[in-house]
Order: structure tokens, then C-alpha cells, then sequence
């Protein structure tokens, strides 16, 4: 009854986390100041601005959401807001799900909270850690603490500078995309493991083409992962 | 002119904030209540690169020579020196290129 509890984390891999997400840091920058051009645009105050990077923190939805803000808050524009945020969102369960074995390893009264800090870099981050026999995750929630930290401190040069600095014109849009494209790299595992890949990119782009709005992900990313699944037997 | 009063905003930030953390906590706490067999298994390993693939081959399709030759080198990149940083720095040295060459 004397034995001290293991701890459930250590800061040894929350350190390793942190740097493990500093390749992405120029562009998660480059992104949190597009929102806060976009809001300053808006005409949205500072404050308001910062706050809403603070607390809600989902980049995408965040820039949908200002960028097409009402002319007037109904019950109506506000359900579309809650419509257009669950569909942006909706990738979440499925990475969620996916980080089950790894964050069961927390209490529930640790995890639940830290789920709300949950996006793509500490999870596709994770894979490989795992792969490498990692299963400390205190790595997962030092990343997300690093992409929240710039997250929020991005907002607000975005804010001030508006359009003065063009993060397009120095790639600094494709930062996430070649960053996923290394992370696809890293898992890697011989053709037969690709078909789900390939299954996934298909329909993403048939939901794309056809559906339009932000279907494609989730859509995508369920027929891959079955038929991945499936052609793995 | 757009709305911006204080409490509307709030209610803005509260909708959206329930949303995403339901999204976020929504698949962790729904698969531990499933029995993970053999073939849900699986499928949760393809699922990662399944996700990747479905967000990137949009953008290839219609973000132009930049985008492809974005993710073609930070591809080459990674192969070759297995290395994130140098895969993303490749990525937008590509994009930056080519958009400096006008397309």
C-alpha cells in the first residue's frame, strides 16, 4: 500500500514533444496571423480577436467562421455557425478515436480536459513516437501546448499587420501540407498498407468535387481507413 | 455592418467552443465503448495515413503547380533525409519558387 502511483506523464517527454512540433511552428504562425488579418478585417476588435483563438482554438473553423460573419446573429446564422463548425470538426472523432491507446493511459480527469487542446500535429506526431516505442503522453500534450501557445500569440501581429507581410508568397500556406506529406513518409509500410491511402485520397477528392464544403476529410478518411482495414487481411 | 455586440459574440464563442470539444472528446470517448476486435484494429492503423491522403489529394487537384511541387519536395525530402524540418523547408522553398515564376 506504500508504493508511490506511477506517474501518468513526465515532463521528459512533454520537452521531447515540444521540440518534436518545432518544424511546424513557422506555419502554424503563418496560420494564426491569417485569422487575425481576417478578423481585423471583420472588424472585430483585439480582444475579441485573441479571445476567440484562446478559447475555441480550431484554426480552420475559426477563419470560416469570421470570414462569413453575419450581418445579424439569429437563431438561424448562429445554427449555421454551430453546422459549419461540426463539419470542419468532424475529422476530431476519427482522430480522437485513433488516439485511444495512447491517452488512455492518462485519468479520465486529466484526458477529458486535455482533449479540448486536441489538433492534427500532436497526433500525426504521436504515430511515429509510438512506432519508436514511445508511450509517454506527456509527449502528445507538449505538442499541443506548443501549437496552442503560437496559436494564440500569432493572432494578434496578424491582427496589426493585416496584409502588409504575404505568408503566400513565401510558401508559408503549404507549411501543413508538407509537413502531412513528410508525417505519410514516416508511416510509410510497403503498397500493401497504401491502398487505404490510396482509397482516401480518391473519395476526398470525389467528395471535393461533388460535395464541396469541408465533407471531404471525414468522408475521405472513413472509406480509407476501411478499406485499409479490409485489404490488411 | 456587421454585428458585434458583446453578448451575440459570446454566445458565437460558446456554440462553437461545445462543437469542437465535442468533436475532439466525441471519437475518444465513443471507441472505449466498442469492443476493438481483430478488424477494427486494423482499420484504426490504416486510419492516420488514410486521413492524410484524404486532405492533401484535394489540394493537389486545385492548388495549382505551387501546391504540387509544395508536396513533391518536402516527398523528396523526407525520402531522402528523413528529417521534418527539411521536409517542410523544402515544401515552401518549392512553393515560393515557383510562385516567384509567375504561376
Amino acid at each position: 500500500m506504500n508504493e508511490s502511483p506511477k506517474p501518468r506523464w513526465t515532463f521528459a517527454a512533454f520537452r521531447e514533444g515540444v521540440i518534436a512540433t518545432f518544424p511546424l511552428m513557422p506555419g502554424l504562425f503563418a496560420f494564426g496571423m491569417a485569422f487575425g488579418t481576417v478578423a481585423a478585417r471583420q472588424g472585430f476588435s483585439l480582444l475579441d480577436a485573441v479571445a476567440m483563438s484562446a478559447i475555441v482554438f480550431s484554426g480552420v473553423a475559426q477563419i470560416i467562421v469570421v470570414d462569413a460573419w453575419p450581418r445579424e446573429l439569429t437563431v438561424a446564422s448562429v445554427t449555421a455557425i454551430a453546422a459549419v463548425t461540426a463539419v470542419i470538426c468532424s475529422r476530431f472523432l476519427l482522430i480522437g478515436a485513433a488516439m485511444r491507446p495512447l491517452l488512455s493511459r492518462l485519468s479520465p480527469a486529466q484526458v477529458y480536459p486535455f482533449l479540448h487542446f486536441l489538433v492534427e500535429p500532436p497526433w500525426l506526431l504521436s504515430i511515429r513516437y509510438q512506432r519508436e516505442g514511445g508511450n509517454d503522453p506527456g509527449f502528445v500534450i507538449g505538442s499541443a501546448a506548443t501549437c496552442y501557445v503560437t496559436w494564440v500569440v500569432s493572432t494578434a501581429p496578424g491582427y496589426w499587420l493585416g496584409a502588409a507581410a504575404d505568408p503566400h508568397r513565401f510558401g508559408l500556406d503549404m507549411v501543413i501540407p508538407a509537413f502531412f506529406t513528410a508525417m505519410l513518409v514516416s508511416l510509410w509500410q510497403g503498397p500493401r498498407k497504401a491502398i487505404g491511402w490510396a482509397v482516401g485520397g480518391a473519395v476526398a477528392v470525389a467528395a471535393d468535387l461533388t460535395l464541396g464544403g469541408f465533407w471531404y476529410v471525414v468522408l475521405g478518411g472513413l472509406a480509407g481507413s476501411i478499406a485499409g482495414g479490409l485489404a490488411d487481411e | 455592418m456587421n454585428s458585434h455586440d458583446p453578448l451575440g459574440y459570446a454566445v458565437v464563442i460558446a456554440v462553437m467552443t461545445v462543437v469542437v470539444y465535442l468533436s475532439r472528446a466525441g471519437g475518444f470517448w465513443l471507441i472505449g465503448r466498442v469492443r476493438i476486435g481483430p478488424r477494427l484494429r486494423k482499420m484504426l492503423d490504416a486510419l492516420p495515413g488514410a486521413i492524410i491522403a484524404a486532405t492533401i489529394a484535394p489540394l493537389l487537384v486545385h492548388g495549382g503547380v505551387s501546391a504540387v511541387a509544395a508536396v513533391t519536395a518536402a516527398l523528396l525530402a523526407m525520402v531522402a533525409l528523413r528529417n521534418d524540418f527539411a521536409a517542410v523547408a523544402a515544401g515552401l522553398v518549392a512553393a515560393a519558387l515557383v510562385r516567384a515564376t509567375g504561376f
